[in-house]
């Protein structure tokens, strides 16, 4: 006998008991406790056949190979760079994987200074989560002007869309090129502040309500609202 | 923390801000809340933007200072808390509490904001000194006019306890209806230099990319009575001048919002 | 003569009313407001975040609690800011509440900074913190496996009573102050201290009003963490 005590897309509690039984199986962010499946973070619940699983609302970013993530240079070594990823590890840029030509290493800087943004793929994580990040291909590059923002983690599937609807949305609407890290650091240049400003807004009002429906509504009207 | 510097000194050169304020706007609202802590004698809590601090008063009956034994004091304490922003770590006020402290306390004291003399029960035995602590709960930048708004805000709302006037013993449970001797009503605001463009009111993000800036305490009759340049950049008379005009302007609209709370 | 009669007319199990609110600080990770009459508690979250090298362990992420009264805070004259020993012993009882719950296995040589400053004060105030702090830490997004609330409970002059102020921690009898954290799905005990004298049976009774009453905190933790989320 087994029984599910939440609702699809309810938001729950750590410790909060989702479900008992042993019919299920716990998923992210869940554990069994003997007989029940129990929450670990704040977030809201959802199935995936017999898997029970909470989606966080909040929380640290959590590097993982292959993700493209935003930095800011904050120091150059003799072998590379190391990167402020806004999140609790830094990251390490190595020369071999920053550029398909040879830099040599006392000319770091002309390919990436201190204080600059790039956006970079993450390639290793070790056990104790130190990061190695590579700009090699095409889509990873410094960043050149425009602005960086921090979002909640979380919510950067939301900010994206389905099928990037959500971004091609906003882009489209501020006339703006738009970089979404899934670290939580978006970086925005549009043609002019006001549209920049108008695509940060239009960004953290997906921050804010991704788990509401109604999303793109709210979206577009602010969108349309404020020229 | 990951601010935008370079983008800011950019947008200040083309007459820009990054959040599409003027220069001379302040972020709204500007919030002022009273009575936000019982067991001060008086407090108040200060928003503008994201930033919110809190100053709370608390009285103390102690022996006059020996070079001025009719009169009672002050002491301004501003201490950064760590809950308040990443960027600030438990211990000891730093440079940067102690300046906000000082500044704060020169545009009360040097303004004669407050009649000290009044503040005396005894001569050369017991007078009221006046102990004002504000706290960081958030700093999303411009702490200097917050602090400086709070303070003043906490001292107005301030009401003496009783006590007993034989042994000076303070009977902090209890209330009166009487009021610090105040005098005069003094507010800073600080004017930022950010690549050639003066503003006020700026976000972290500004702060770390000014040049220069310029705090300035006037009361309600537009006398200075604090100013304090930071930051590496040279200013002009010129600039200067221009910088007090700015802050007088927006000193005027800050005390208007107080005067409405 | 019996303490019948509660000095403020609450009944024996009656807390003091309050409030609770998460996300109020907008520059910390997870953050909390928290009101139990008139103890007011403020709490931010910093974390996980690197640890300094001297406290760095490799194997799991640490957490770590800064308890700090606002100097003017007490019903007396104002509380000198700095280092106080009461202070960093309520430090480390919470962190010993907390740490039960919280699980940073996955953040190797990371600390969760918890930051607790109380602008007014009327007993209970680690108690109020703790409480705050289990909305604080589940707002950041921490991995936990329960959260944690707290009340004091205690006997004033043979009555056995939960929530206590001030004035009934200094009534003049024979008083016990038990400050007990709980965790809510197995109803352990994670903080347990005492100040003043009581018989075993009245402590135990003391501890299962705890464990009674903290249910009335976990809902309103709840409420505090989950509305905010709500469809508006």
């Amino acid at each position: 006998m087994s029984n599910i005590h939440v609702e699809a897309r309810q938001v729950v509690v750590p410790g909060q008991i989702l479900a008992t039984g042993m019919d299920h199986l716990p998923g992210d962010n869940t554990f069994r406790r003997e007989e029940e499946i129990v929450a670990k973070r704040l977030g809201t619940v959802g199935t995936d056949g017999r898997v029970i699983k909470v989606t966080p609302l909040n929380g640290p970013y959590f590097p993982r190979v292959g993700d493209k993530i935003i930095g800011k240079v904050y120091d150059i070594l003799m072998s590379g760079w190391r990167i402020n990823t806004g999140s609790v590890y830094p990251a390490m840029l190595p020369v071999r994987d920053a550029s398909n030509k040879f830099v040599k290493s006392e000319n770091l800087r002309n390919l990436l200074d201190i204080g600059d943004f790039c956006v970079v793929k993450i390639t290793k994580v070790s056990s104790q989560n130190m990061v190695d990040v590579g700009m090699r291909d095409p889509e990873l590059h410094r960043l050149e002007g425009g602005r960086v923002i921090k979002i909640n983690c979380n919510k950067v599937p939301r900010v994206i869309g389905k099928m990037g609807s959500m971004i091609g949305l906003i882009k489209k609407q501020t006339n703006a090129d738009i970089t979404v890290g899934q670290n939580g650091l978006v970086w925005i240049r549009a043609d002019t502040p006001e549209n920049e400003y108008r695509a940060e807004n239009a960004i953290k009002i997906v921050n804010e309500h991704a788990h509401q429906s109604g999303l793109t509504e709210k979206v577009e009207a602010y969108l349309n609202g404020v020229q | 923390m990951i601010r935008n510097i370079q983008t800011v000194k950019d947008l200040a050169k083309q007459g820009k801000r990054l959040d599409s304020r003027s220069f001379s706007e302040y972020r709204s609202p500007v919030t002022i809340e009273t009575s936000v802590s019982q067991t001060a004698e008086g407090s108040a809590k200060v928003q503008i933007g994201d930033t919110i601090v809190m100053a709370g008063v608390k009285l103390s009956l102690e022996k006059p200072y020996n070079d001025t034994p009719n009169e009672g004091g002050i002491m301004i304490n501003v201490e950064l808390l760590p809950l308040s922003s990443p960027d600030y770590d438990p211990g000891p006020p730093g440079i940067k509490a102690v300046e906000l402290a000082r500044v704060t306390d020169r545009s009360i004291r040097e303004a004669k904001a407050i009649d000290f003399k009044k503040l005396c029960i005894r001569k050369g035995e017991l007078a009221w000194f006046i102990s004002v602590d504000i706290l960081t709960i958030n700093d999303a930048g411009n702490l200097f006019d917050a602090i400086c708004l709070a303070s003043l805000v906490a001292l107005n709302e301030t009401r003496l306890r009783p006590f007993d006037e034989a042994t000076g013993v303070v009977d902090y449970k209890g209330t009166t209806d009487t009021k610090l001797p105040i005098l005069k009503q003094p507010l800073s605001v600080t004017v930022y230099k950010i690549n050639g463009a003066l503003m006020v009111d700026p976000s972290r993000d500004e702060e770390e990319a000014f040049d220069s800036r310029l705090t300035v305490a006037a009361d309600e009759d537009g006398i200075i009575s604090a100013l304090q340049k930071g930051g590496s950049a040279p200013l002009s008379v010129n600039e200067v001048s221009e910088m007090v005009d700015l802050a007088l302007t927006k000193i005027g609209e800050l005390r208007v919002i107080m005067e409405k709370k | 003569m019996a303490y019948n009669k509660r000095l403020d007319g609450r009944k024996t199990k009656e807390l003091r009313e309050m409030e609770a609110r998460s996300g109020v600080i907008p520059n910390a990770d997870g953050s909390a407001y928290f009101r139990v009459g008139n103890t007011v508690v403020y709490v931010a979250v910093y974390g996980p975040r690197p640890a300094p090298r001297f406290l760095a362990n490799p194997t799991k992420g640490i957490l770590r609690f800064h308890y700090n009264m606002m100097p003017f805070s007490g019903y007396g004259s104002r509380i000198r800011p700095g280092h106080k020993r009461r202070s960093q012993e309520i430090g480390k009882v919470m962190t010993g509440a907390l740490e039960p719950v919280v699980d940073l296995s996955k953040y190797p040589n990371t600390i969760v900074d918890v930051f607790v400053e109380l602008p007014q004060t009327d007993a209970g105030t680690r108690c109020a913190a703790i409480s705050a702090s289990s909305i604080a830490l589940a707002d950041a997004g921490i991995p936990m496996t329960d959260m944690v609330a707290s009340v004091a409970v205690g006997q004033v002059d043979g009555t056995v009573v939960a929530d206590l102020t001030y004035n009934e921690e200094a009534y003049d009898a024979i008083v016990s102050d038990i400050p007990v954290a709980v965790i809510h799905g197995s109803k352990e005990i994670s903080l347990l201290q005492m100040d003043g004298e009581i018989k075993k049976e009245d402590l135990i009774t003391a501890l299962d009003m705890a464990v009674e009453v903290t249910e009335e905190i976990h809902c309103l933790q709840v409420e505090a963490l989950t509305k905010r989320f709500m469809v508006q």
